[in-house]
């Protein structure tokens, strides 16, 4: 057993599991910081809510599905010029932290509206009735209330993340991805790639349990 | 106090217009009624007077200010004076109960302090400062919409509207919560405006009632007349779901008829001295005997055979109203 692992590289594997862990908190954040303003846009713009507006809301819904319907892998080559821009390289973590935002923040940003569809229709009425700023509806009703629906939304996309970061080593973002790739595909090392499987298998438990515990811990109903 | 003046409301999407041409006056301090099927248009007719809805034709006044005239920031204002509670109640699942009644206090920005007290004083009122700390879902039925109840009186409104407040409720706990809601009218003067499709509803908590159909008011007048003599066929139709007025079928080989009396009337012994009259025979095939407000009543269906039939609806005319 321990002669089946005898050639795997531990320090390699230490660093690219950092690097993975960097890539997926990382744009996970960023996609939060985008992701949640525009499910919220997606929300309050669609017909019936305080900001309907046909034409917005067309125009953000087209914007999300345009990224949502391109394969990561393919985004991930199409962005390259827009990393360039943004961060100088398009290697390494730095280089895949843009196309992982792009890839996620859509996705997100369409779970937080269905999200905050879930919020009983009385509630936001009664809110509203009580002379609420859209400010006010937002902040102390719409949030609060859906606030285990989008815990449970950021638990989903870091979940895809953590795939999406595995591609991303493929065009040389580094992590556990390139890693199984290079040596456990490219160079037929099987014990780097059980090793590899193996970590990415563990980090998607630890995430959704810990998702799952704060969807518990805010859960009221 | 609350005018609706000729007021229209249609829906973008097209379909049938939700309101056609509705005029009603709401008088301070009373228990105005509207009653009327799903898709009446009642819910709508109530959105309108704290500007949930705008009218696409018409005025609603609130003290002779044109609702839909208002700015947002005068909107918000007049909704602090109109308070609203829900058939589902409305609460925020997220909120403890005592976190719910202060979230209109806090939307008004009334000092922190002072939000504690005024909590803590509305809780009493509904009969819930034992539950301050607890979430709705630990929580049964009755006791959320007296959660409902504290909260739209928090800001201290003249006006509380209630969209269906107690459909979701047992009729045991409807009578609590309907007069949680007569002492309130008694107590504070709060004006109080009702939807509803029970007529039960109307006629244990309202003074005055409108019925809706289609868009439009199709009767209207104080309780006890549209209850003792319904002019509508629709009001007949929704005193008939209470089980106020029997179905019309019966196997009964003679004359069937709805008769309704009351006052004094009520307790005069008609139907034998009819009887011993005219030759007929009576019997009651269904019927309801009760009293609204101070108002003896009773709703009889009556089966006529043999004798003088006509001269016996004759009689029977003299007392009270025959329908067939």
């Amino acid at each position: 057993m321990t002669d089946f692992f005898a050639d795997v590289v531990w320090s390699d594997i230490a660093l690219a599991t950092v690097d993975t862990l960097i890539m997926v908190f990382g744009s996970l954040g960023l996609t939060v910081l985008i992701g949640l303003p525009l499910g919220l846009a997606l929300f309050l713009t669609a017909p019936g809510q305080v900001w309907a507006n046909r034409g917005l809301h067309g125009a953000l819904a087209v914007a999300v599905n345009i990224l949502r319907s391109l394969p990561f892998i393919i985004l991930l080559i199409v962005l390259i010029p827009v990393t360039l821009a943004l961060v100088g390289t398009s290697l390494g973590v730095a280089g895949a932290i843009v196309p992982l935002v792009a890839g996620a923040a859509p996705f997100f940003a369409r779970l937080v509206e269905t999200a905050l569809r879930e919020v009983d229709r009385n509630t936001i009425e009664a809110v509203q009735a009580m002379g609420a700023t859209t400010r006010d509806l937002v902040l102390r009703a719409l949030l609060p209330e859906a606030l285990p629906g989008i815990i449970a939304a950021g638990t989903v996309t870091a979940i895809a993340l953590v795939s999406y970061t595995a591609m991303a080593g493929a065009v040389g973002a580094g992590g556990l991805g390139d890693l199984a790739i290079r040596y456990g595909y490219q160079r037929f090392q099987t014990d780097v790639m059980v090793v590899t499987v193996a970590l990415l298998i563990v980090l998607v438990q630890l995430v959704q349990m810990l998702g799952d515990r704060l969807v518990r811990h805010f859960s009221r109903r | 106090m609350i005018r609706i003046d000729n007021v229209h409301k249609r829906f973008a999407g097209g379909g049938g217009a939700a309101l056609a041409g509705v005029d009603l006056t709401i008088a301070r301090g009373e228990v105005f009624g509207v009653i009327g099927r799903s898709g009446a248009g009642k819910s709508t007719l109530l959105r309108l007077l704290n500007g949930l809805e705008k009218p696409s034709e018409g005025h609603v006044r609130f003290d002779g200010i044109d609702v839909a005239t208002l700015g947002p920031a005068d909107l918000r204002q007049l909704r602090r004076r109109v308070g609203m509670i829900f058939q589902n109640f409305g609460l925020l699942s997220s909120a403890t109960v005592a976190q719910n009644v202060a979230l209109p206090l806090k939307i008004a920005g009334t000092p922190r302090a002072a939000i504690a007290a005024r909590v803590a004083e509305l809780l009493d009122r509904v009969g819930l400062h034992d539950h301050a700390t607890k979430y709705p879902a630990q929580l049964s039925g009755g006791q959320k919409q007296r959660v409902g109840i504290a909260r739209a009186l928090a800001t201290g409104p003249d006006v509380l509207l209630c969209d269906e407040a107690t459909s979701a409720l047992d009729p045991e706990t409807t009578r609590d919560v309907l007069a949680l809601i007569a002492a309130l009218n008694r107590d504070l003067g709060l004006t109080i405006v009702l939807i509803t499709h029970e007529m039960d509803v109307v006629r244990q908590g309202c003074d005055r009632v409108a019925v809706l159909k289609a868009g439009q008011v199709v009767e209207t007048g104080p309780v006890a007349d549209v209850v003792i003599d319904p002019q509508h066929a629709e009001t007949r139709a929704l005193l008939a779901d209470a089980g106020d007025i029997g179905p019309g079928a019966h196997d009964f080989a003679g004359q069937v008829v709805h008769f309704t009396v009351h006052g004094a009337a009520t307790t005069t012994p008609l139907i034998s001295r009819i009887a011993r009259e005219t030759g007929a025979d009576l019997t009651i095939l269904d019927g309801r005997v009760g009293r609204l407000r101070d108002t003896a009543y009773a709703q009889l269906t009556l089966g006529i055979a043999g004798g003088n039939t006509a001269a016996a609806l004759e009689l029977l005319a003299q007392y009270g109203r025959v329908s067939r």
